[in-house]
């Protein structure tokens, strides 16, 4: 059993790093990887040759069966240290495209030397090549999913941070409890909100809320099932819950699709609710110079 | 009878249900308040399940009845003191309890029977 099916690849790597390397970062910058903006001639470097040193040793081990694949064991610090220099990278602002071709150009170093040293054998020649194209696409395909899993993560994150930050319950006067909803009204928020609000009303005993939906885009029949079992879980709990800022344009779709809000308080403006609210629970808001007329008597 | 108690409170009944009540406490309960809303001539009800943290809709219906059987006998009854969980899971469970009164604790809902006229001194 052959060492390694790719002896050649491996005898380049081994005697002539420094060419390789050279001309890599030489093929790189033609192919337009190269963005001396975001990161130093130097730190290219260093990322490139160690990048070219797992390579070897994973050439060396990694062929053994005869086949690739990047999840082996052998693979390990090369994966790592691709990992490594993409999040490097996307950090600074490299396109994923750019990381990509940047281990792709490789590949014209690879067989350019490949070529030389076996003019008289085309068979293995073709072999060599075909193994270390198959090889050197999986790296430029692992950077991408890096990228994309690292991108996830973000996106994850700030997802997580919309649902904290979107729930605020706010109290606006002794009793009264308002939350403004903004965004869009999905089954997981709805859930949240309503927690949310609930746990509130414990907390402040509130008595009257009033559930603002001025920054709700649209309010399909699934909205409105969430906001009116907002409103009944509210009830439940011994307040009263007050949906207010239906515009008049979604007053018409919740009529066009046939929402019923039973004995739910809906409100056009917050300005009214907070009236209503106010009311409720025995206070008024009057100009200072009446409230003086008031004590006076 | 043992895992709910029945007080007469200003000529209202007081119900505090416990955590661990049983299925067949709560027939029992019935039975026994409807009784005593006759005896009594209470005019108001007042269930508080502030320390049940679990409900079904065998619970929520028989709340829902129990509203229904003190309408039936001229009593007005609120519920207090549910917890945020158990609104969760009734309204999960599409029941909303339409003819229950509700109120945050007792004491509200003890205000609220007396602006209505339900106590025994504000009506007396």
């Amino acid at each position: 059993m052959p060492e390694t099916n790719l002896k050649t690849v491996l005898d380049i790597l081994k005697d002539d790093e420094t060419g390789v390397l050279t001309d890599w970062i030489e093929q790189a910058d033609e192919d337009g990887a190269k963005r001396s903006d975001l990161f130093s001639e130097r730190e290219e470097r260093d990322q490139a040759a160690s990048l070219l040193r797992a390579f070897r040793s994973g050439v060396r081990d990694g062929y053994r069966d005869g086949d690739f694949d990047l999840e082996d064991d052998y693979w390990a610090d090369l994966r790592g240290i691709l990992a490594e220099i993409t999040y490097e990278r996307v950090e600074r602002g490299v396109l994923p495209s750019e990381m990509a071709s940047f281990v792709l150009s490789l590949k014209v170093t690879m067989f350019e030397r490949l070529k030389e040293r076996l003019k008289e054998e085309p068979d293995r020649l073709v072999n060599e090549i075909l193994l270390v194209t198959k090889a050197i696409d999986a790296f430029a395909i692992y950077t991408t999913e890096v990228f994309i899993r690292e991108r996830e993560q973000v996106i994850e994150r700030q997802r997580d941070e919309m649902l904290e930050l979107s729930t605020p319950v706010v109290e606006l006067w002794d009793k009264v409890l308002t939350l403004p909803l903004i965004g869009t009204l999905d089954s997981l928020r709805a859930q949240e909100v309503m927690e949310n609000l609930l746990e509130a009303i414990v907390a402040k005993q509130a008595e009257v809320v009033i559930v603002d939906i001025t920054g709700v885009k649209t309010v399909d029949t699934q909205v409105a099932q969430h906001l009116l079992r907002t409103a009944a879980a509210v009830r439940l709990m011994g307040a009263q819950c007050i949906v207010s800022g239906i515009s008049p344009k979604i007053a018409q779709t919740m009529v066009q699709l046939g929402v019923d809000v039973g004995e739910v308080k809906t409100r056009s403006s917050i300005r009214n609710a907070l009236t209503d609210a106010l009311t409720a629970v025995g206070v008024a808001i009057l100009p200072i110079e009446r409230l003086d007329r008031v004590t006076a008597k | 009878m043992n895992a709910a108690s029945i007080y007469s409170v200003e000529g209202i009944l007081l119900v505090s249900i416990r955590a661990d009540i049983a299925d067949s406490d709560i027939i029992d309960l019935q039975d026994v308040l409807s009784q005593r809303i006759a005896d009594t001539g209470a005019r108001g009800v007042v269930i508080d399940i502030a320390e049940l943290d679990i409900v079904d809709t065998f619970v929520g219906r028989v709340l829902a009845q129990v509203t229904s059987i003190s309408k039936l006998l001229d009593a007005e009854t609120y519920v207090v003191g549910m917890r945020p969980a158990v609104a969760m899971t009734l309204v999960e469970l599409g029941m909303y309890l339409p003819g229950n009164r509700t109120a945050l604790t007792l004491s509200h809902a003890l205000a609220r029977m007396r602006e209505d006229g339900l106590t025994d001194d504000s009506a007396g």
